[in-house]
């Protein structure tokens, strides 16, 4: 897990420069590729039907690139525009996400460095203890459905902070054998303009082994970004404002619960 | 207590819902004497702007401090407030510079930088406005949880009666920053479509900033008729002329200095016009933008306040390149504004009141809201007493 922190280069690197070829050549998303087969198919077999007329060959011929562009993920167009729509490959979990802060970088720093303040801001985490000058535990429900946010179970693990600057960086992971290891690095630096501090968050968590894992990290990889995305513009909220605004608890006449 | 409950469109009724409380230190409790029925509160009627559940609604209010939060310092209760309709949480980079339709904080649950409305991506709360703009309740009630209490409302002057004051928590903010946006300079030429009750204000608002002509356009007579008696407009009635050609006729071949948008998406539609939207999966329409595009003069200054909530095929961006001119539009900076206008309205420089046509309990609400929709009436503006 030492490599999580900042690139997340699988233990086989040999797959990854597999990985990373396979990934230039594709360069069409997967509804992209799907829509391309199928109308693909579509104007291949309407213009086939018309083979005689000038419109019916140029329509087979158009089909039957979009037939292969679907296909092979890859589209001589989108290279040629320079355009990737292709979902980016990682292994795990990792997430980079950045906000601004109006606040002094030394507050924004020592808020996030008193790790007991996590908890405050980043919703799946229970707890956090500082049990040595670098080492902390850490406690983090585990949602049953990350759309429904259940309870289900939490979950511990140690942590150890790995690179620490003071009011410019802070990096930890978890030790080795944790039920879930993770790591995460947070770089402080000032904006521009005296608009406060800019808080870049790199956060990766290391799915369990085995395709299932990696196939549940593939589809829960946006959640956990829009996740981490949230967590940061609440520590904003809770730094800025003061308070963490809700409307929980606002009679509405609304008759859902779950607001 | 007794409110206005969005339920599904075209589906509004007045319900007994629980009495808001204090949730946070920065809040007050507002018990409102005076609301009104916003055009954009149509939006949500006519479900253009998408609301998925139940929603008191209403963001132009006014009333009497019940209660305040421990932390609320500038307020105490007793004291009579305005309210913008925008919540700023007063400490962001955008609340700095008084842009609280931008707060970064306010709303919680979509809030996006990428402002995409089209995917429920909105900016900072909004008073009862769908939960895009985060799901906050209105105040078509009797109470309303007023939000950063030490940083939104502000204290009415004494002697100010509440109809008098009332649209700056909206309206008449809005007429205002569209003058402003369009930077309107004394001795130019005003057009604004659009004679609902924003286009009224913004036209009373562009005399205010010095025009020399201010022309109103729109397709009812009744509401040219209250452009004409309440701010003074010359009108054109774009279902009997061509408002285009004729605005570049009164104007010398020129077109106007500015154009200004008070109508938004809901604009009037043919039924060619109609079935076009359905072909491109398209929601209303951006005829009344395209109109001020052809309306305007070169190098002049286009400011859009009607509301629009969907990406338009055709855009025609070639004019705005050709002929040069400004393009600003959004949801009015009214913290930015609202304290000189208090003093126009304290100095007797403007009349606001002259536009309301409706006074009604607040239990009438739902079937105002109907009348406001469909016209009907010669309906302008309502304002319910709760």
């Amino acid at each position: 897990m030492a490599n999580a922190l900042k690139t997340l280069v699988p233990p086989n690197s040999n797959k990854s420069v597999r990985q990373r070829q396979a990934k230039d050549f594709t360069n069409v998303g997967t509804t992209g590729r799907v829509l391309s087969v199928l109308g693909g198919a579509a104007l291949t077999y309407y213009g086939w039907s018309r083979k005689q007329s000038p419109l019916g060959k140029s329509l087979t011929t158009a089909g039957g690139y979009l037939v292969l562009r679907g296909a092979s993920g890859f589209c001589l167009v989108n290279k040629a525009l320079h355009l990737d729509t292709a979902p980016p490959k990682t292994e795990g979990f990792e997430v980079t996400s950045s906000v601004t802060i109006l606040k002094p970088r030394q507050e924004v720093y020592q808020f996030w460095r008193q790790l007991e303040n996590l908890p405050r801001f980043m919703q799946y985490l229970e707890d956090v203890k500082q049990t040595g000058p670098r080492r902390s535990h850490w406690v983090a429900k585990i949602p049953k459905n990350i759309i429904y946010k259940e309870k289900l179970s939490t979950i511990e693990w140690e942590a150890e902070i790995d690179r620490e600057k003071e009011n410019s960086l802070i990096a930890w992971r978890s030790l080795p054998n944790s039920e879930v290891e993770n790591s995460g690095e947070v770089r402080f630096t000032d904006a521009p303009s005296n608009r406060g501090t800019v808080v870049q968050a790199t956060i990766s968590y290391q799915p369990p082994a085995g395709a299932a894992g990696k196939l549940a990290a593939k589809f829960l990889n946006p959640a956990f970004k829009e996740l981490v995305k949230q967590d940061l513009r609440r520590f904003k909220r809770l730094l800025e404002a003061g308070e963490i605004p809700t409307i929980i608890g606002q009679p509405s006449g609304r008759k859902e619960e779950n607001y | 207590m007794k409110a206005l409950v969005f339920h599904k469109p075209k589906d509004v009724s007045v319900d007994n819902v629980e009495d808001p409380k204090i949730e946070e230190p920065t809040d007050a409790i507002v018990r409102i004497t005076s609301t009104a029925i916003c055009g954009s509160d149509l939006h949500i009627y006519n479900g253009f702007m998408p609301q998925p559940h139940d929603l008191v609604l209403g963001h132009e209010f006014m009333g009497i401090v019940e209660e305040v939060g421990s932390s609320v310092s500038k307020l105490k209760k007793g004291d009579r407030v305005i309210v913008p309709f925008p919540i700023g949480c007063g400490h962001c980079m955008f609340c700095q510079h008084d842009l609280a339709t931008h707060c970064e904080n306010s709303n919680e649950t979509n809030y996006s930088q990428d402002g995409n409305l089209a995917k429920a991506h909105g900016g900072g709360q909004l008073y009862g406005f769908t939960a895009t703009y985060g799901d906050k309740n209105g105040g078509q009630a009797e109470f309303a949880r007023v939000r950063y209490a030490d940083y939104n409302p502000r204290i009415v002057p004494d002697g100010i009666p509440d109809e008098k004051i009332l649209f700056l928590t909206d309206i008449f903010s809005t007429g205002w920053a569209a003058c402003e946006w369009a930077n309107v300079s004394p001795g130019e030429t005003v057009v604004v479509f659009g004679c609902g009750p924003v286009g009224i204000m913004a036209q009373k608002a562009a005399w205010l900033h010095g025009a020399k002509r201010v022309i109103g356009v729109d397709i009812y007579d009744y509401r040219l008729a209250k452009a004409r008696e309440t701010a003074g407009s010359e009108t054109i009635n774009a279902h009997s002329v061509d408002a285009v050609k004729a605005i570049v006729e009164m104007t010398g071949g020129y077109g106007a200095d500015v154009c200004i948008d008070a109508v938004g998406m809901e604009a009037d539609r043919t039924t060619l016009e109609k079935a076009a939207n359905v072909l491109h999966a398209q929601k209303g329409s951006d005829k009344v933008l395209e109109n001020c595009i052809d309306a305007v003069r070169r190098g002049g200054k286009v400011s859009v306040v009607g509301a629009y909530g969907y990406p338009y095929d055709k855009f025609p961006v070639q004019k705005w390149w050709e002929k040069n001119f400004t393009l600003r539009g959004g949801q009015a900076w009214v913290q930015k504004y609202i304290d000189h206008l208090i003093t126009l309205v304290a100095e007797g420089k403007v009349t606001l009141d002259d536009v309301i046509t409706h006074r009604v309990p607040l239990s009438e609400a739902a079937r105002m809201y109907q009348i406001f929709n469909d016209k009907e009436d010669n309906c302008v503006k309502v304002v319910l007493k709760p």
